[in-house]
């Protein structure tokens, strides 16, 4: 075994606090908005999501890279953190069905990180500071040129980046026997939401964000599916106007995390970013239809507001945060539509929602 | 659903004596759910013959019966008490087969008592290895292929079948007694049949062997509305063919992808959903193929286990205590995290940390014992090491376990002999861990390590990065080397002892250079969520990373030293002391810090001292906690030998130790000067010598009269005590203690024939002395106290004898200006009493007197050593009412090599407390007259 050198690597985060580490992946400099994720498994999955498009992702979990990286488990075709804080970063790594390291996984992708940092000191700062902007870089330790580069990282508030990570081009997916045909608004959908809805018999057309609800009514779909995706959902306004379309339309609709952000800003609810969001593997989420609860996968900024939906007339509360008491779910009264803030889904996480694309069979069924 | 108020009343049944398979975990469960009912305004009932246990003291339950786990008591308590429930899952597996038999007696019908928190059907499906397997057929869930035989010949076709290698387990046993692997058809007719007599129902599986695969466990709780949330994933170090209890175990898993650990997780959920309805917890094993990662459920358990209570210490979710709730009809969203205080017990904890926990073995306790480790769990006891990376959690770990390491490797015990290691990675024992570092020192390759010993390769290429970095420090001196490479060598976990052997200079050198470096210990949180949420608990560990969340206050503070692994001669008695010490220290004003490393305890729950450090009860460890808390003192009384070793270091450090002074406890210890101060006192103890060769021992056996009793100096559970009857073997004896202990010295004791052994617990305040009380042993002298059935009070000793045994005590006590507590024991023949040794520290018998005459003893002797009490400040009352026995118990079943001679080695694993009226008592009677049987020459 050869002791593995890495160089410098520094943290700068916008209220000026710095943390110093080694490098991982990529030598380079980026820049994002903090988030921390508290997931033990699921790395590559994570890296992948799209929601993550323009965040840097601390983990949380003492080890990264241990079972290295495998195309079978990715949420997408590329890496869509813009970078990585963690503890400890595997160099070696063992899965019999790996294809590589994560390291080498990084440096094809050019993705820069920083390993060997007090990440739960980090944690503990922006829990109590707020999720904020933040540069890493391995290249140079300047502050005051990474105080540059910093100034230029975009605010979350109000940024539109389903058109960063959203198909460019239509296409469609099919099961082997075909049950019902599904719109699926991609506003940077994870891979396996698709999976569950081609293995539950739909057939699917997957749609760029910005496709006009006429055009995806054309293909005759028997409901709708509104994806996740980056971004803040009040940016999200042609996704907002095709939901408005749908639900006057009574088809049915399915919404996951900016999609459900985007169900309640069509109905005149507004969204608000969190001092912190929900990123991991283990929030717990109790279903008000069922009593039942659910641990559950998310990874959200933002959140709908709770207030207004107290005695709305068309929306109800199906799901809250048992933590925090916020907004999990809603659907609507009289319609067939309905969505919820995490990722029934999981990839990574608990399997304990896969029944809400049961669910969303149901509709589309009822309403054939 | 809300808590069901028709449960006003419930009965918790202990598991008895600690024996291996079964150890103190029980005490710790069984404590936290009478206090999470209490909470509930129920009143608890409690039955376990344990004396040594907190769960059985009145500042746990309402009622507690210190009775045998029989149905015969259980029905006694029946009578007396109005109870509602039986949680019948916080006391292992012998709880659950007492309600078992209970209910088939039709018992708890009869008094209309409800079973809660576990499922009949369920234990019997999860028990029976075949209900199992169909079971598990039937969900649909991988399972190895077998089948069960009932008999001799059935099994032969079974194997037939199968093919090798195969497994034999025994259908209800504890700890996979009796079950082995089998390679060849030569071995199979002897494994068989021993299988088949260690199971009761003359049962056993023989099984598809899937030796070498990983190994993993999941704990589970689920509620009365069918919420399920997975408390903890534990990986095991050691692959398929070491029993869990006998391996070394990380958590979070370490090589589990989601998708493969996702899939377990919803298997677990449908094995435990599968096996019956009902509240509480479950531990789930699987094995994984490394080759293509498929799963095979191995066994479900559906009760509080071993594991829960490492998943509970490992995550800072107290499973035993919420199970509990869940038993009484909360459901997990109705329930607070008992850590953040504000956030949902409903949901699964998460770890930005590792924990690494290594069994604690002690077959040197057993000549003759198979060492190697199998399906049939060794162990006694084990440690938990956190940090924040695997290495620095595994040299934790390795500090912790006290068999004379500093952490694993770099300290001048490796081996080197290449045959050696090959045949250690070979066959798993005790040492393994140690030889597969060694093993990579001497450049064998990792690839051949792990073909020897299937351990997963990322396990074995984080200890070779330990040996690489140890390579490099090894090139410096302490003045040459880097400040960023000795920094990296503690962010791993190395002692400071480590890196001085590495480096070559003192261990105080390196604490000096990496405190002026500013490489400091800072102390983190263990929360149950990786900071997401603020929380409030304060459970600590070390690590040396950026920020300290451990705040000092300014209140007056006490540590209390812990007493480490479980071992023979060194158990939950001292748990018991410590759990006790914690409770009086705080009645007394201060903020009480407790240290310690073994998480089957009670004293390392997060709310008995006002601050947990969940670290290695090892100087440095201790020291830094010291610097960094600065306590008023250091109580070492309580925590057994482990503790009371360390008083030297505190007095050379300055460090005050509460009670009696470091002097005093050395010249206990020390033969020569107690000897001396006996003779001052005109109090008479058996010839002896102190040697240092085998030819001055022969020299002076000639003046001292064989038999003598041949030890080393400073030992607890009379570790390498022999008593030896010529010069042969009191050469060979001699000659074999120097070489383990070179440089120390030997004591040469004439042995008392014939004598009768007695001993005596006292507190003392340096002037007043208080006997707690006297016992006789049954057997004669010769063996080991701990081994012996004690009776209190004594049944056939004089008063003459007894005014001696009061006299030399409180003599001794005031003599050794005792402050706290002190243990005596004495030898008496032709009505002269003898003093064998004295013990200025909680006893093994504390407890036992404790509870026989209920006092709260080590409460007031906490009291004394902080000098907040006098003993004439209390006015004692002792329930005095017939006799009581301490009832050694033995785990021989584990060692069926082991010849069961009793002698000065102490042996017993565990204790249980018998009350009897009278000295016609059939009990009585029948050991008295067996009293010799056991006995060595």
């Amino acid at each position: 075994m050869k002791k593995h050198t890495s160089t410098e690597a520094i943290l700068l985060l916008e209220d000026g606090t710095v943390f110093r580490g080694k490098s991982l992946g990529e030598i380079g400099i980026t820049g994002g908005e903090l988030c921390f994720n508290t997931g033990m498994t699921g790395y590559q999955e994570i890296f992948t999501d799209p929601s993550y498009y323009g965040q840097i992702v601390i983990t949380t979990v003492s080890h990264v890279g241990n079972y290295g990286v495998q195309h079978k488990e990715v949420e997408s075709e590329q890496v869509q953190i813009k970078g990585l804080i963690c503890k400890e970063f595997s160099q070696h790594f063992s899965r019999n069905t790996a294809e590589g390291s994560l390291q080498g996984y990084f440096e094809a992708a050019g993705i820069v990180g920083i390993c060997e940092v007090d990440t739960r000191a980090l944690v503990r700062h922006i829990r109590d500071k707020g999720a904020m902007n933040a540069v890493i870089s391995s290249e140079t330790t300047d502050l005051e040129e990474l105080r540059k580069k910093l100034a230029e990282v975009p605010s979350m508030v109000g940024l539109e980046l389903s058109s960063q990570v959203s198909t460019a081009i239509t296409y469609e997916l099919k099961p082997d026997e075909v049950k019902f045909r599904v719109a699926v608004l991609d506003l940077g959908i994870k891979k396996n939401i698709i999976n569950n809805l081609v293995s539950r018999g739909c057939e699917v057309k997957i749609f760029p964000y910005n496709t006009p609800y006429e055009v995806m009514e054309e293909w005759n779909p028997d409901g709708y599916f509104v994806s996740n995706g980056p971004g803040d959902p009040a940016a999200s306004t042609d996704a907002v106007r095709s939901v408005q379309q749908m639900l006057e339309k009574n088809k049915p609709m399915f919404g996951i995390c900016l999609g459900h952000q985007v169900l309640a800003e069509a109905n005149g609810i507004a969204t608000y970013k969190m001092h912190n969001g929900h990123r991991g593997l283990n929030h717990p989420v109790k279903n008000l239809i069922t009593g039942r609860c659910e641990v559950t996968s998310q990874n959200h900024g933002f959140v709908v507001d709770g207030d207004q939906l107290l005695n709305h007339p068309q929306v109800e509360v199906t799901h809250i945060n048992l933590n925090d008491n916020t907004i999990e779910g809603i659907r609507m009264k009289g319609k067939p539509a309905f969505s919820v803030q995490y990722h029934p889904e999981s990839s990574p996480g608990p399997h304990d929602s896969g029944y809400l694309f049961d669910d969303f069979i149901t509709l589309l069924e009822q309403n054939k | 659903m809300p808590k069901d108020t028709s449960i006003k009343s419930v009965l918790i049944i202990g598991s008895g004596p600690i024996i291996i398979g079964q150890a103190c975990e029980f005490d710790y469960s069984g404590s936290q759910a009478a206090r999470s009912l209490r909470e509930e305004g129920i009143e608890v009932t409690l039955i376990n013959s344990n004396p040594a246990t907190i769960m059985t003291d009145p500042v746990t339950a309402d009622n507690v019966y210190l009775k045998p786990l029989e149905k015969k008591y259980i029905i006694e308590i029946l009578e007396k008490h109005k109870i509602d429930a039986v949680l019948p899952t916080m006391g292992g597996q012998t709880a659950l087969n007492l309600a078992i038999d209970c209910e088939k007696a039709g018992i708890w019908k009869k008094y209309g008592v409800r079973m809660i928190g576990v499922d009949i059907k369920a234990i019997e499906t999860t028990e029976d290895r075949e209900a199992f397997r169909l079971k598990m057929l039937e969900l649909g869930i991988n399972v190895c292929k077998g089948e069960t035989a009932t008999s001799f010949l059935e099994g032969k076709e079974i194997a037939q079948e199968i093919g090798f290698p195969l497994v034999i387990r025994p259908s209800f046993t504890l700890g996979g007694y009796g079950g082995g692997f089998v390679n060849t058809p030569e071995e199979f007719d002897a494994a068989l049949t021993r299988g088949l007599h260690a199971s009761p129902t003359h049962e056993v599986l023989v099984e598809q062997s899937i030796m070498g695969w990983k190994e993993y466990e999941l704990e589970l709780l689920r509620d009365n509305v069918g919420n399920v949330i997975i408390i903890c994933s534990i990986e095991n170090f050691d692959p398929m063919g070491v029993h869990t209890g006998d391996s070394i175990t990380v958590a979070p898993a370490m090589t589990l992808p989601d998708t493969v650990y996702q899939k377990m997780r919803d298997l677990a959920i449908k094995m435990m959903n599968g096996i019956g309805q009902f509240a509480g917890g479950c531990n789930v094993q699987f094995s994984v193929n490394p080759a293509d990662d498929k799963i095979i459920a191995i066994e479900i358990n559906p009760r509080v286990s071993r594991s829960s209570a490492l998943a509970s210490k490992a995550t800072g979710y107290p499973i035993a205590k919420i199970a509990s709730k869940l038993a009484i009809g909360y459901n997990l969203d109705e329930l607070k995290n008992a850590i953040t205080k504000t956030t949902s017990a409903y949901f699964e904890p998460a770890l930005d940390y590792v924990i690494v926990k290594i069994p604690r073995w002690n077959f040197d306790k057993f000549p003759g014992a198979d060492r190697k480790l199998g399906l049939q769990m060794k162990s006694v006891g084990e440690v938990m090491g956190i940090g924040r990376t695997f290495q620095e959690a595994l040299q934790k770990a390795c500090q912790s376990l006290e068999i004379k390491r500093n952490g694993i490797g770099a300290d001048g015990k490796e081996k080197t002999n290449y045959d050696e290691l090959i045949y250690s990675l070979k066959n798993p024992s005790w040492n393994r861990l140690f030889s597969i570092k060694d093993a990579m020192r001497i450049g064998i390759p990792t690839s051949t390590i792990q073909n020897l010993t299937k351990i997963d390769p990322w396990f074995l290429a984080q200890i070779e990065e330990l040996d690489v970095m140890e390579k490099e420090i090894e090139k410096y001196n302490l003045a040459t080397i880097p400040a960023e490479l000795l920094r990296e060598a503690k962010v791993k976990g190395y002692a400071d002892r480590q890196i001085a052997h590495l480096l070559r200079c003192k261990e105080s050198e390196v604490h000096s250079v990496r405190t002026e470096l500013g490489i400091k210990r800072v102390y983190k949180m263990v929360d149950t969520c990786a900071a997401e949420f603020e929380a409030s608990t304060p459970y600590y560990y070390s690590t040396f990373d950026g920020e300290n969340e451990s705040i000092v206050s300014d209140r007056k503070k006490v540590v209390v030293l812990g007493s480490g692994p479980n071992r023979i001669g060194q158990g939950i008695e001292f748990d018991y002391s410590c759990v006790h010490g914690v409770l009086a220290a705080k009645e007394c004003g201060y903020e009480t810090i407790m240290i310690n490393c073994n998480p089957e305890t009670v004293s390392t729950d997060f709310d008995i001292a006002d601050k947990l450090y969940f670290e290695p009860v090892f100087w440095e460890h201790i020291y830094d906690i010291i610097l960094h808390e600065k306590p008023e003192g250091v109580i070492v009384q309580l925590g057994g030998q482990t503790a009371l070793k360390l008083a030297e270091k505190l007095e050379r450090y300055g460090i005050k130790i509460m009670g009696t002074s470091y002097k005093a406890l050395d010249l206990a210890e020390d033969r020569g000067s107690f000897s001396a101060l006996l003779r001052d006192l005109d109090i008479p103890y058996p010839p002896f010598a102190v040697i240092e060769t085998a030819e001055e021992a022969l020299e002076l056996s000639k003046e001292l009269r064989f038999p003598l009793l041949v030890r080393p100096s400073y030992v607890l559970g009379g570790q390498n005590m022999k008593i030896v009857i010529n010069e042969k073997e009191l050469e060979a004896h001699v000659i074999d203690l120097l070489k383990d202990h070179p440089g120390n010295k030997v004591l040469l004791d004439h042995f008392l024939d014939n004598a009768i052994e007695a001993e005596a617990d006292a507190i003392c305040d340096g002037e007043d002395v208080h006997i707690c009380g006297i016992m006789e042993h049954i057997e004669p002298a010769g063996i080991h106290s701990g081994d012996s059935y004690a009776v209190l009070p004594p049944f056939d000793l004089s008063e003459n004898v007894l005014n001696q045994i009061e006299e030399y005590t409180k003599r001794i006590a005031v003599a050794l200006q005792t402050v706290g507590v002190i243990n005596i024991q004495f030898a008496i023949k032709n009505e002269v009493v003898y003093i064998i040794e004295a013990n200025p520290r909680a006893s093994r018998t504390f407890p036992f007197i404790a509870k026989a005459y209920r006092e709260p003893y080590i409460n007031y002797a906490t009291k004394i050593m902080l000098g907040a009490k006098k003993v004439k400040d209390f006015t004692f009352n002792p329930y005095k009412h017939g006799y009581a026995i301490k009832v050694p118990v033995f785990s021989y079943n584990k060692f069926p090599e082991v010849n069961k001679e009793l002698g000065p080695e102490m042996k017993s694993t565990g204790e249980a407390i018998y009350f009897i009226d009278d000295l016609q008592d059939d009990y009585f009677t029948q050991v008295y007259s067996e009293r010799n049987l056991y006995l060595s020459k």
